[in-house]
């Protein structure tokens, strides 16, 4: 069993384990808005692998990180739409 | 296709060319533009359309103070899309000697009628958190402003066809006659007078005048919003954008609107390939950690250069092109074409007109002899 523990998203206590990304715990809080285009419309995961930088979110205050490809670490801070 | 002559031909749709087609118009002259590729295609794309007020000399201050206010006034005509931003300049002091300076400069600004304001180390981390430690200061300069150049440009050219001017483009001019102009297709088109405000083209058309393609690199960012507040430049700018030396680079950032940071300065003679130079890239990026130890982490998302349009004495070419009676130039803008576009444009017309100009016009003529330029 992989080790268990929580990040927040938005705020929110997710629970979730170390092989999990930034991308899944916020899917796991039930937000699917990750950013914002420069024209303001909601942008979400695409490729998933990387690529297509379309789920941009920031972790522990550093912006535009790739929640795809950030793995989950004890009491990450993770917002999105910022 | 209208009979007849123009009354002026414009070569050139960049930021320069595009006023003046705008101020010819105005003026109810029969205008033409030729541009050979897009409406701000050159340095007024490839730059950072910061509008500032510079002081490397008397009649560099005088033409974009006076195009500053030019700017101020059309302001509130400017399209969205052209984000007009008044967030003023920062010139960054990093020691008590740059202090010293910073202080002769505010009084210098201050005697001639533009607005500023000394800031010590604490009021410019107050303005600027982003800012290293040990800083002296700095000077803020709070109406200049930056655009997004390429969209004036193409506002002006709008204006200008509302007016009655006529846009050709993609069109290739080969040659300035007596009679008007020689595109490339063999086509000629008659005026009265032509504008040759084709920047770093334009001594392929007018061989003889003094100017010089001067490179330069920017950097953009995501968008990280409030991560500076002001256009930013250190005090030693000015020694970089003077020196004739063949390569340097000075701290330049400036915010967008959409919350991207731009990053500068490079500046380089004798080179011709517009290939980005990641040494350059790379001191460039260095001076501007240096001045912002968190850019380490900002993220870039493109790279590229531009090519600057400079004379040897640092002024553009306003007016009439010895020994060519119908021949008006309006080019050699270096660093500056974005803010003193409008300027050059009104001194045009007014040369044009034979009207009393708005300022002083002797330091700006292409007949003008420069003063000996030191190295």
């Amino acid at each position: 069993m992989p080790n268990a523990f929580s990040v927040t998203v938005n705020g929110a206590r997710v629970g979730v384990t170390e092989e999990m990304t930034a991308l899944v715990a916020i899917l796991l809080s039930g937000t699917t808005t990750l950013r914002r285009s420069v024209s303001g419309e909601p942008r979400g995961a695409l490729c998933g692998m990387g690529v297509c930088f379309e789920c941009r979110v920031t972790v522990n205050g550093e912006r535009h990180c790739r929640s795809c490809q950030t793995r989950c670490v004890h009491d990450m801070d993770i917002r999105t739409d910022e | 296709m209208r009979a007849g002559a123009y009354d002026v031909v414009i070569i050139g749709a960049g930021i320069v060319g595009a006023a003046c087609a705008w101020a010819c118009a105005n003026e109810g002259l029969r205008v033409a533009v030729i541009e050979a590729d897009t409406i701000g295609g050159g340095a007024t794309g490839a730059g950072m359309g910061h509008l500032v007020v510079m002081d490397d000399s008397e009649a560099q201050f005088a033409l974009t103070r006076y195009s500053r206010s030019l700017w101020q006034q059309a302001a509130p005509e400017l399209p969205e899309d052209v984000e007009y931003e008044s967030c003023g300049t920062i010139w960054v002091a990093a020691d008590e000697e740059e202090m010293e300076a910073v202080r002769r400069k505010k009084e210098f600004y201050e005697a001639r009628g533009v607005r500023a304001e000394v800031l010590d180390a604490s009021a410019l981390r107050a303005a600027e958190p982003n800012l290293r430690d040990a800083l002296a200061g700095g000077m803020r300069v709070p109406d200049d402003a930056v655009i997004y150049a390429p969209c004036a440009a193409r506002f002006f050219i709008e204006r200008a066809q509302s007016r009655g001017a006529e846009l050709y483009l993609p069109r290739v001019v080969t040659e300035i006659t007596s009679e008007g102009v020689r595109l490339n297709d063999g086509a000629t088109i008659a005026a009265h007078r032509v504008v040759n405000a084709a920047g770093t083209w334009s001594p392929m058309l007018t061989p003889g005048i003094e100017v010089k393609k001067r490179k330069g690199h920017l950097v953009i960012t995501e968008r990280y919003a409030g991560f500076v507040k002001h256009q930013l430049v250190e005090l030693g700018y000015l020694k970089s954008a003077h020196s004739m030396t063949a390569e340097s680079v000075a701290f330049n950032v400036q915010p967008r609107r959409t919350g991207q940071i731009l990053i500068g300065s490079s500046r380089q003679f004798e080179v011709e390939s517009k290939e980005v130079d990641g040494n350059i890239l790379k001191r460039m990026l260095a001076r501007a950690a240096d001045f912002l130890p968190s850019a380490n982490r900002l993220s870039a998302i493109r790279a590229w250069t531009g090519f600057r349009a400079a004379t040897p004495d640092k002024l553009p070419l306003i007016g009439p092109c010895p020994g060519r009676e119908n021949l008006f130039l309006a080019t050699g803008h270096e660093g500056l074409g974005i803010t003193t576009s409008l300027a050059t444009a009104r001194l045009l017309v007014d040369q044009l007109l034979r009207r009393a100009p708005g300022i002083p016009i002797a330091p700006y003529l292409p007949s003008r002899v420069p003063e000996s330029v030191h190295a």
